[in-house]
């Protein structure tokens, strides 16, 4: 009836992930009693869970990527902290636990932190930018978001029952075949990923679509935001990308539930098969974080150095080059399998090929400042520690791209270092940026900037205090994912990289603190104009936050800063633009397609996970009669009178123009 | 080849590579038997051509930090002196050297790329007056068997090998991926069931060198280390002597129960090894080695896991 679940499944036994668990399910209990009680829960369901809006579902993807990193960082302060008590000592996590933790800090801030901050900053900015009302396909945004909610859950449900995989974030065959890692935990990572990763694809459907189709009036390709040109790319790349990971998973699911040999050791199955598909999608995956990081950086530095950002075509095409190149490098990642020499060479050389790209948009944001008027306001900061991080981690991954370095530094800390350092700095600095940058976008305040360059400052010596340790100690041929070790010359670094949590872990209370605070002294952070930070592109051309709408009258587009350009002609003529004619505005209505479908999804993950065969059945059935049901809709749009529309313009044109009254122009 | 004639005698790259030598050298300080302190040919070249690249990058890297800090500061908004240029965002001069630099750093880099990769091929012999020493490597669940063919003795966890000679490893697994790594001698392999790889390694001075698994291969994998002793000849003639004189035999049986999960296991030897065992493993004559057992519990793992 259960199929393989039962009450052993759940650890009683083991204090530690009982008490975490005990801890997260009753705060999740207390937050959900709450809810209902104080009577929140039919605004929730009205304006947020069934929204269809861009920006409310942009701010709940933002809201599950903290949440997860959150959990993920939790696993990286248990790994940590378990090396610096493993020396010659068995530490607190036995291997086991040891193992599933950081398979899940990769897994959980790849799949469930940072694509989501990623997509979630894209789902709220990119329509904006783009001068439109939503994106392509609202509804199937809104599933896009529950599906990689579902994908989470899955991850964390892993904790109480059962156990999570133990093969890394990537599950290697044949470590990963049922042969050996015959328990639950790699069919979590199957079908959590595998859920999340339809959500990632109908993401990219839904933004290349919008993009290429849905610009405003005049907004030709050459006057995009950098923003829009690096997500356009990392949409293009998630659509040729994800498939291949689609693929590859389910073919490792066939090996673990039929019985299937891709890729086990006997009857003709090949690893490497494995080894090769998952990185063809794994290495574009890296770019479809970064490359939005970029966009984001492209926009901070220029709104906040005072000046069009310096070399925009050459950006544009250094984006595109990457986008290609990332598709021809992933052989990298494993020059040690014992490849000819000329293979290992042309991948060797492809990837530096691809440090080109990245080189020439360093310059150009260093160019960008050149000539500038620099406010060092917290997206500064982040941008700034970014370069200067991020040309370290590029260097290093260089470094590793050339095949005899890479003979004596792959799989150890070295790499380790490596990778944190490009992903740390640059696409998590890019998303803490764009999260301050576009917070008073999205709910019309600013975050506090004291705790705010407090939380840069800790994050950033942190990061360097618990990474440069592991970069030596990976010179000293220390290898990842060791659960003790018996060097006596490694020790030392593992400490003071233990240390190095302590500070990372300031910075993130710094983080949570900002939030807190700002909550509390809203009104004095208070953006009444909409363009708190005197931005260049249209988002800033709508009031914080935006109406469902965004726009009273679509813009139209002359240049390639667009909001810019009129600000610069409401001061010069020191008058707001004239009223348009305000018209009855066409939005999609709310729909509980996405949560109900990603219900039913839950529920078919968790049964395929445990062979309740009869409950995969009911789950697929169920999301498929959503769909049928979403299908057969009679009324998808509602109206909003001009009236309406006329007095939301109204309000934020009155705010403009008190602030233009003020305006005291640029010092001489 | 020009290219390693450049390498070779480019004074910038010398200043660059003693900054760099001096850089990690400070960053190590008292620190030893790592990559940076080879014992081998292999790993020696290997290290050269690691100093090099860095050198090469942070001729560029450290004037771009340099720079980026520098104009930020000069042009903040406070700095009444500076130059304010609001319409400034293009300059063809500057998108040029801009695409130069780094398009001409990758130039030289990819060929000591591909000088470096088809120099240091595992798979091609060493230099060397002397005939290498065959070793075959099994990785198991959980600890490195080393066969000696031509003396037919094995050993589990430790690996001997005389100094100065050459050794050629041919490496398979029993079971699931793992890589082969002695950081002071340079290179690292996988190790996979039903492939054979290649490595050629040597040991320059008698010593006791560290080596283990990188690749991660499930609960044992922490204890997947071994020492390689680079001995002398004479030294390691006693060792095979002595290997010989005691242990079990390695035959299909003693393989079977060798093949079972187990970890953290002290080195040992063999007596004797039966021919072609390593080639049968290689091929899968002998069939891949069991995962955890249902009769057996998984070392270390509860039972609870898996339901």
């Amino acid at each position: 009836m259960l199929g393989k679940l039962s009450w052993d499944v759940i650890p009683f036994d083991q204090p530690l992930p009982m008490i975490a668990s005990a801890v997260v399910a009753l705060t999740i209990l207390g937050v959900l009693a709450w809810v209902f009680l104080a009577g929140h829960f039919p605004y929730l369901w009205r304006e947020w869970i069934t929204s269809v809006d861009h920006k409310r579902i942009g701010v709940m993807y933002t809201l599950l990527a903290l949440l997860m990193l959150l959990r993920g960082f939790s696993d990286a302060v248990m790994m940590r902290s378990q090396q610096a008590l493993a020396f010659q000592a068995p530490g607190y996590l036995p291997p086991d636990h040891f193992n599933q933790v950081f398979s899940a800090h990769g897994t959980i801030m790849i799949f469930f932190g940072a694509m989501p901050f990623v997509i979630g900053l894209m789902n709220l900015v990119v329509p904006l930018q783009l001068g439109v009302r939503d994106v392509a396909f609202p509804t199937l945004n809104s599933v896009s978001l529950w599906l990689t909610a579902t994908g989470a859950l899955l991850v964390n449900i892993s904790l109480v029952i059962g156990e999570f995989a133990r093969t890394g974030w990537l599950p290697y065959p044949p470590l990963s075949e049922t042969a050996y890692s015959p328990g639950v935990g790699v069919d979590y990572y199957l079908w959590a990923v595998q859920i999340a990763g339809v959500g990632t694809l109908l993401t990219g459907i839904n933004f290349v679509t919008t993009i290429l189709k849905m610009r405003a009036p005049g907004m030709s390709y050459l006057r995009m935001s950098m923003f829009c040109w690096t997500s356009l790319a990392a949409s293009l790349l998630i659509v040729a990308a994800f498939p291949i990971l689609t693929a590859t998973l389910a073919m490792l699911t066939l090996d673990r539930y039929f019985g299937f040999h891709f890729f086990t050791n006997e009857a003709g199955g090949n690893m490497l098969m494995f080894v090769n598909l998952i990185w063809a999608w794994g290495h574009p995956e890296v770019y479809i974080l970064v490359l939005p990081a970029f966009g984001i950086f492209s926009e901070v530095i220029s709104t906040f150095s005072s000046k069009p950002l310096f070399g925009y075509r050459s950006m544009v095409a250094a984006t595109l080059f990457i986008c290609i190149v990332s598709f021809m490098v992933w052989l990298h990642h494993f020059f040690t399998m014992g490849a000819g020499a000329d293979v290992n060479a042309a991948f060797g050389i492809a990837t530096s090929i691809i440090a080109v790209g990245t080189g020439v948009k360093i310059y150009n944001w260093m160019f960008t400042m050149y000539g500038g008027r620099i406010r060092f306001a917290t997206p500064m900061l982040w941008s700034l520690g970014f370069m200067v991080t991020f040309v370290i981690g590029g260097m290093t991954g260089v470094l590793l791209a050339v095949p005899p370095a890479d003979f004596l530094l792959h799989n150890s800390l070295f790499l380790v270092a490596h990778f944190h350092n490009v992903i740390i700095g640059g696409v998590l600095f890019g998303a803490f940026a764009g999260y301050t940058y576009w917070f008073p976008k999205a709910f019309g305040f600013r975050l506090h900037e004291g705790w705010g360059k407090l939380a840069f400052w800790l994050t950033l010596i942190g990061f360097y205090a618990t990474f440069v340790p592991l970069y030596a100690v990976g010179l000293l041929g220390m290898t990842r994912r060791m659960q003790h070790f018996d060097v006596p010359a490694w020790y030392p670094w593992v400490l003071v990289a233990g240390a190095g949590m302590i500070i990372t872990t300031a910075g993130v209370v710094a983080q949570i603190i900002q939030l807190v605070v700002s909550i509390r002294q809203r009104a004095a952070l208070r953006d009444s104009t909409g363009d708190p930070w005197d931005g260049r592109s249209l988002e800033w051309a709508t009031p914080s936050p935006p109406p469902v709408f965004n726009f009273a009258a679509l813009p139209h587009v002359e240049g390639e800063e667009p909001y810019w350009s009129i600000k610069q002609r409401a001061r010069e003529q020191n008058r707001l633009r004239d009223e348009p004619e305000y018209e009855p505005i066409e939005m999609p209505r709310n729909s509980p397609t996405g949560f109900i479908c990603a219900f039913f999804a839950t529920v078919m993950g968790f049964a395929l996970i445990w062979h309740i065969w009869w409950m995969v059945a009911l789950g697929a059935l169920g999301a498929f009669a959503t769909f049928v049901v979403f299908a057969w809709r009679d009324k998808p749009e509602y109206v909003i009178s001009a009236a309406e529309v006329a007095r939301i313009d109204r309000a934020n044109r009155s705010a403009r123009r008190e602030a233009l009254a003020t305006y005291t122009g640029p010092r001489p | 080849m020009l290219l390693r004639a450049i390498v070779r005698n480019c004074a910038a790259i010398r200043v660059g590579r003693i900054g760099a030598t001096m850089l990690l050298a400070a960053l190590l300080a008292g620190c030893q038997g790592g990559v940076l302190d080879p014992q081998g040919p292999v790993g020696a070249a290997q290290r050269t051509i690691l100093l090099n690249s860095v050198a090469i990058m942070l001729a560029i890297v450290i004037p771009t930090i340099l720079a980026t800090l520098g104009f930020a500061w000069w042009f903040r908004e406070t700095n009444t002196r500076a130059r304010y240029l609001p319409e400034w965002a293009y300059s063809g001069r500057i998108e040029l050297v801009v695409w130069s630099i780094p398009i001409l750093v990758i130039l030289f880099l990819s060929g000591i790329i591909w000088i470096g990769s088809h120099d240091l091929d595992p798979m091609k012999p060493l230099d060397s007056q002397q005939k290498p020493l065959e070793v075959q490597v099994v990785s198991l669940d959980w600890k490195w068997l080393f066969i000696y063919p031509e003396q037919n003795v094995a050993s589990i966890n430790q690996l001997v090998v005389p100094a100065g000679r050459p050794v050629h490893f041919s490496l398979t697994s029993a079971s699931v991926m793992n890589a082969f790594f002695v950081p002071q001698l340079g290179g690292m392999i996988y190790t996979m069931n039903g492939m054979t790889t290649q490595l050629h390694l040597q040991a320059d001075q008698p010593g006791e060198f560290y080596g283990r698994s990188a690749h991660f291969s499930g609960d044992g994998f922490p204890g997947m280390q071994f020492v390689l002793h680079a001995v002398a000849a004479d030294a390691f003639d006693a060792f095979v002597n002595s290997a010989r004189s005691r242990g079990q035999a390695l035959d299909k049986a003693s393989y079977h129960e060798l093949a079972r999960q187990s970890i953290d296991v002290p080195p040992s030897t063999y007596r004797s090894v039966e021919p072609d065992l390593f080639h049968e493993i290689a091929t899968q004559g002998v069939p891949p080695a069991p995962g955890p057992q249902a009769d057996r519990p998984e070392p270390g793992v509860s039972p609870k896991t898996g339901g």
